[in-house]
């Protein structure tokens, strides 16, 4: 079928698109973006006229979430997940290993993609655990892995062990094209820590992780990717200083690459301690940093030093968080939240323009996981976000589309609002709030 | 005059509020409402009968996941004195052992309409926890490494009893300062009522950003010692040095223990205070633990004033019970 979307500002930064155009798709792809197509392009299927306030752009990629399935469906399944993921706006995301058993071969692959298949929503893209039931001692079956499907390396949730493994699965991985994502954080340094390591650990008596557990394994595995000729990608980066080992690495060349979550660039630890003190909702990790850090995240959103924002989107029970701080799981969720979080805090902020946020969310993750998306040229996949940019939208955590609810964004207002997600040439979301004149199909 | 009388004065006043977290949330008067209060209660502990009828009719709870024995004695000789009934729940707590959740446990216990927890738990906020699940008055009786507040305000009592005041006062904090919850509120306290307070231990157990609490950060002892109206030892746990926090006792010592001679630096009137339980020939040699500067036992018995002052005070005090007698 063929569909026409007339009048809204088109974003498409891979092809140098900013304006107010009509974009054509062809089945599952998309045929022409032009200025004023003639309706006779769409003859036979659906013609859109969409308010100039709407802007299209290719599909927004969360390339680091937590799906839980197999084995944790409590907190999240594959097709809640994705259906948290176009409610926010995503036509992709890309999940952690970190299930029950760990996706360290092709059956928890391709039942992951099994299950996204059937949901038939956001695409599914698995990462697969560098090591051997992310022990950390035996790398995984890595072309086993990309064979079913995988797109990418992590042991997230922990490090990879040792420099040695590191430098191993950099070298392996690097013959299937594969980026190594690198949940860095030094073990020793991190210890029972729960928040960060600050005067606000101190006053509230929780236990402290320094920014630099994070920029010492960031340096160790830069160091590696240099010296190997490997990618490493540095997944949720939080502190200053690994921003600044990123960027020396840049510097000389090295093929390293980053990702900031939402709650990094808006929040600091202020918010364990007011205004609900110990509130479970503000404990995950990386943890909430200080003020220079946040800052340090901003200015390296705006320099381009960041090349992803990635949502870490971790669903945890309510009964899970509902006890002692240092007792609940590390962890938000985030599908829901980050676009309107990143259209008013960053683009209305004036911290970056719309191009560069379509970069930092679709372009940019593609490149980096080498998946489809991330433009409209003619025959690229109809991966299509429209977003409302001015449309207002308190976030209701019990009316996400997701399992879990624990955002500590609950009742804050934002200014920008996913307003429909096409995967594939089918709109699989549109929300009803903002007036879009399409609805999601049935298959 | 052994009767249960009412000779005493106690403040026709409350704190007007549901529990007692922590130091942090107290104004400067409501410290001081405390202290004044305490001085009532320590009357009534020297009476040969030492009981009160003001919590008549009222069930404490306490609720301990840690082991305790002097706070938990403590809190429940002042409750007694204050004719309430008390009942103590002594709950094994292990991160590892899988069971019923600290919200359930209390939410289960307040379903029996007791009128006040008392909560001793080893993580940091479970007080916080508590407070927010609960309809009970929560008192911490100290969570994890955040704050013990009644600790704190036994030390007040008992600074202010021995210097008459606290503002101005010097006073030096030497120990464990990470791992420390009586540091917390003892630091909270005693800056808001304006004394100069000076903490000192290895750089490796003091908790980054700590100066921000509005004290003198330091790893001299001679440095905080010198001209203090109040030392104050944190005890040093032998699991810390497993920690690789220092080397050995017997260097901490050499480096930190509080001795006669490193005590000469003080003022002459200086007092030596320790929460307890103390570990002689550690943070604190015996003859300064035992000697004439020494206030450990003081401490000891205020401290069930000053949680009797504090039980009376979130009870409702004077503002639902007229009299005390």
């Amino acid at each position: 079928m063929k569909r026409l979307l007339r009048g809204a500002r088109v974003v498409d930064p891979a092809n140098g698109v900013d304006g107010l155009f009509d974009v054509l798709i062809d089945g599952a792809h998309i045929r022409k973006v032009g200025r004023d197509l003639p309706v006779s392009l769409a003859e036979g299927g659906q013609i859109v006229s969409l308010d100039p306030a709407f802007v299209i752009c290719p599909g927004f990629i969360d390339m680091h979430v937590h799906l839980r399935e197999p084995g944790q469906e409590h907190k999240e399944t594959v097709a809640t997940g994705v259906a948290s993921a176009v409610a926010g706006g995503f036509t992709a995301v890309a999940c952690m290993p970190n299930t029950k058993p760990v996706n360290d071969n092709a059956g928890v692959t391709e039942l992951i993609l099994k299950k996204a298949a059937d949901a038939g929503l956001a695409r599914v893209y698995p990462i697969g655990a560098v090591s051997r039931g992310q022990a950390g001692e035996q790398l995984a079956d890595i072309a086993e892995l990309k064979q079913a499907g995988c797109v990418a390396l992590s042991d997230d949730g922990h490090p990879v062990s040792t420099a040695l493994l590191a430098r191993r699965a950099m070298e392996y991985a690097g013959m299937f094209g594969m980026p190594l994502i690198e949940h860095c954080e030094d073990p020793s340094l991190k210890g029972e820590g729960v928040a960060h390591e600050g005067p606000m650990a101190a006053s509230l008596g929780l236990k402290g992780i320094p920014g630099i557990a994070e920029a010492i394994t960031a340096g160790r595995d830069i160091l590696i990717a240099e010296m190997v000729g490997g990618h490493v990608h540095v997944a949720h980066m939080s502190a200053w200083t690994t921003l600044e080992a990123v960027r020396q690495g840049k510097s000389r060349g090295v093929k390293v690459t980053c990702e900031v979550a939402p709650h990094h660039f808006t929040l600091t630890d202020a918010l364990l301690a007011a205004p609900v003190p110990y509130d479970t909702d503000t404990k995950m990790n990386p943890p909430l940093r200080e003020q220079r850090d946040l800052a340090a995240m901003l200015a390296g959103i705006a320099d381009g030093s960041v090349d992803v924002i990635a949502t870490d989107h971790a669903p945890h029970h309510a009964d899970e968080k509902n006890v002692e701080y240092d007792r609940a799981p590390f962890g938000i969720v985030g599908l829901e939240t980050a676009i309107p979080i990143a259209l008013d805090k960053l683009v209305h902020a004036g911290v970056i323009r719309l191009p560069r946020l379509v970069e930092l969310m679709s372009v940019n993750p593609a490149a980096i996981l080498k998946v489809p998306g991330g433009s409209l040229a003619e025959g690229a996949v109809a991966d299509i976000t429209i977003l409302a940019p001015d449309q207002s939208v308190t976030i209701d955590r019990t009316a996400f589309a997701g399992k879990s609810r624990n955002t500590p964004y609950h009742g804050w207002t934002f200014r920008g609002v996913a307003a429909a997600t096409i995967v594939g040439g089918r709109v699989v979301y549109a929300n009803p709030a903002s007036g879009i004149a399409l609805a999601a199909e049935a298959r | 005059m052994d009767a249960p009388t009412t000779d005493v004065v106690l403040p026709a006043t409350s704190l007007r509020r549901k529990d007692l977290l922590g130091i942090a949330e107290l104004t400067r008067e409501e410290i001081v409402l405390v202290l004044d209060t305490t001085e009532a209660m320590k009357e009534i502990s020297q009476r040969q009968i030492k009981k009160v009828p003001a919590l008549r009719g009222r069930t404490v709870v306490n609720l301990f996941f840690e082991p305790s024995t002097r706070t938990r004695t403590s809190f429940e000789i002042a409750e007694k004195r204050l004719s309430a009934d008390t009942l103590g729940v002594a709950v094994a707590s292990s991160s590892v052992v899988k069971g019923e959740t600290l919200v359930d446990t209390a939410k289960n216990i307040e379903a029996m309409g007791p009128s006040m927890i008392v909560l001793r738990h080893p993580a940091s906020g479970a007080a916080h926890l508590l407070s927010r699940v609960c309809k009970s008055p929560i008192i911490n009786a100290g969570d994890g490494l955040h704050e013990h507040p009644t600790q704190a305000l036994l030390d007040a009592f008992t600074i202010r009893e021995r210097k008459g005041r606290i503002a101005g006062l010097k006073v030096a904090i030497v120990g464990d300062l990470l791992h420390s919850r009586v540091l917390r509120s003892n630091v909270l306290l005693l800056t808001k009522l304006g004394a100069e307070v000076w903490v000192c231990g290895p750089p490796t157990l003091i908790p980054m950003g700590l100066e921000q609490m509005g004290v003198h950060t330091t790893s001299s002892v001679d440095a905080a010692v010198e001209g203090a109206d109040v030392v104050m030892m944190l005890r040093i746990q032998l699991e810390r040095m497993e920690g690789g926090f220092f080397p050995s006792l017997r260097e901490y010592f050499r480096v930190f223990g509080m001795t006669s001679a490193r005590l000469k630096r003080a003022r002459p009137d200086v007092i030596v205070m320790h929460p307890g339980p103390i570990n002689r020939g550690v943070e604190i040699a015996s003859d300064v633990a035992d000697g004439p500067f020494s206030v450990i036992l003081d401490q000891v018995a205020n401290g069930v004033a000053a949680r009797m002052a504090v039980l009376y005070l979130l009870a409702g005090g004077g503002a639902d019970n007229e009299t005390v007698a």
